[in-house]
């Protein structure tokens, strides 16, 4: 099976610090797919490599070959704003515009020109259902996000990747700041959008990884150690380091 | 004394000191009040200023002071939102940053008169300008410019990286991020900067004395043509403000009611500023619940 995304021999520095020693790591273009590690292990870097987020951080560098679909993204003919449009991102903290629930979510369909208002109202309703926050917003789209819960932010901001179709989705510690309940109503969601996006999502929560990622990749200290089914990663390491981290005998 | 009663002590005398600066704040507005409050009157505002016979107004100098206030605002606000933009979301962190930030503090530690000196030099002597008020709205520029670029820079800086980060991975360029999503956070923020630097504008004496003139040429209000030397729009010709009319009332006033219309123009630019200030408030908590609180 060709993976949809498949990133190979992928070094990224920062100025003489080599925060990735050489990444090769494959995604179907569904399921959820974690990415697990302790703090400063080059998750995150991994993470934001797959939208080019990195860009944006002077004096990186990145080497090696990272294909989406079949495509090149970091070849010079690479439009990074279709780019992102295509690989969604959802943060550790929710980040909503400070606009209304409706602007937040229609923003990126505004964005990339559509303009016909029955296709965007009918496109964020159903953004926001998939988001698994419809209900308890629907009464008030005019309300600014800024006014909501963490909980129900995250979700408007996951709503607003959802809304312009994206085929993957990366997900940076979404639920580390949201409360236990808000937690798990967003797994129950990212569970519901396993079978139509590729989820890859950072998490320090051992146990999310285990309850809802169909794959799981162990990174230290810039490599990757250990992928495989999250089961088999759980029950049997293949690996000693993923063994200690995955008993917390370090990390 | 045991920490208990360190602590009492403390806080006593942080309460004392605090109560203070207020005792001395309500003293002083409370004592231009109640002096001047009883020389306003409608027919204060609204007449020209006699310089030997008693019953003078304010109103070319409260016209002026508006005019000018309204010119600076519009030649340092562009500027100082450009300049802001460019260093907190532009600037790379180099020597030539760091001489532009310095250039900026000097510039906002400048004595006004020293301002003002220089504006006369070189707007109202070497470009010819004369006393005039688009001199003395350039100088009021570069008084309130270094306030006002902070301003910009500290409001946009105060808006989370989350929010940049959404923008761009949302698809957003850089400029449209900044447009759409950092300058409307900021927004509050700005609008307070700009309404609490005009207070300071409107109040400022030293840096015009030498640059707007201390004359008020003789307006004619029924007159909107800016390029006839009557008009109140017209920027080239000298304009007294309420400030300068203050200092040159108690200097070499020689009217007969001096004291009472000195009196008078304080508590107009007191009541003046305290307005600034208070919209100030009022304006960035309303944009502040706008944004953060139920939508349009």
């Amino acid at each position: 099976m060709g993976d949809y995304i498949s990133t190979r021999n992928v070094h990224l520095y920062y100025g003489e610090n080599e925060a990735l020693k050489g990444i090769d790591l494959g995604f179907p273009d569904n399921g959820i797919h974690a990415l697990i590690g302790p703090s400063g292990c080059g998750k995150s870097t991994y993470l934001r490599c797959l939208n080019r987020m990195n860009d944006l951080i002077p004096d990186v560098k990145i080497t090696g070959n990272i294909e989406i679909g079949g495509s090149n993204i970091y070849s010079p003919k690479t439009d990074t704003v279709e780019l992102r449009r295509q690989v969604g991102m959802v943060f550790q903290q929710p980040n909503p515009f400070p606009f209304s629930i409706y602007d937040n979510v229609s923003y990126g369909l505004k964005l990339s020109g559509k303009k016909d208002k029955e296709f965007i109202d009918e496109r964020v309703e159903t953004s926001l259902k998939q988001a698994a926050v419809w209900d308890e917003v629907k009464d008030d789209l005019s309300k600014s996000a800024l006014s909501l819960s963490g909980g129900q932010q995250q979700r408007i901001c996951i709503a607003r990747v959802l809304a312009v179709k994206p085929s993957v989705i990366l997900l940076d510690e979404p639920t580390s700041a949201l409360d236990p309940v808000s937690s798990n109503l967003i797994e129950e969601m990212l569970l519901t959008l396993r079978e139509k996006y590729a989820c890859v999502m950072v998490t320090h929560n051992l146990q999310q990884a285990s309850r809802i990622s169909d794959t799981t990749s162990f990174f230290l200290t810039g490599q990757l150690i250990e992928t495989g089914r999250t089961k088999d990663i759980f029950v049997e390491p293949q690996q000693k380091e993923t063994d200690d981290y995955l008993s917390g005998r370090f990390g | 004394m045991n920490m208990k009663t360190v602590n009492k002590v403390a806080l006593t005398t942080i309460k004392i000191i605090a109560g203070l600066v207020v005792v001395i704040l309500a003293f002083l507005i409370g004592r231009i009040l109640i002096q001047g409050l009883p020389h306003i009157s409608w027919h204060f505002l609204t007449s020209p200023s006699q310089e030997f016979i008693a019953g003078g107004g304010i109103s070319y100098q409260l016209f002026n002071s508006f005019y000018l206030l309204i010119l600076t605002l519009l030649i340092s606000f562009p500027i100082s939102l450009g300049a802001g933009i460019f260093l907190s979301e532009y600037a790379p962190k180099n020597w030539f940053t760091e001489i532009i930030r310095m250039a900026i503090e000097i510039l906002s530690s400048l004595p006004s008169v020293v301002v003002g000196l220089f504006g006369f030099l070189l707007f109202v002597v070497q470009f010819k300008m004369g006393f005039s008020i688009i001199a003395g709205a350039i100088a009021l520029t570069f008084f309130n410019l270094p306030l006002l670029t902070r301003n910009v820079e500290q409001a946009l800086e105060s808006v989370s990286d989350l929010q940049r980060e959404a923008g761009l991975a949302l698809g957003l360029s850089k400029w449209k991020t900044v447009i759409k999503v950092i300058i409307p956070e900021a927004l509050p923020g700005i609008v307070t900067g700009i309404v609490l630097g005009a207070g300071r504008v409107f109040g400022e004496a030293a840096a015009l004395i030498y640059t707007a003139g201390q004359s008020a040429s003789t307006i004619d209000f029924t007159n909107w043509n800016p390029f006839n030397a009557a008009s109140p729009l017209n920027w080239s010709r000298p304009a007294e403000t309420l400030a300068v009319h203050i200092w040159k009332i108690n200097s070499e006033g020689i009217m007969p009611d001096a004291a009472a219309v000195s009196a008078g123009t304080s508590a107009v630019l007191i009541i003046v500023v305290l307005i600034f200030n208070l919209s100030a408030r009022y304006l960035g908590n309303k944009l502040y619940r706008k944004y953060t609180a139920a939508g349009k």
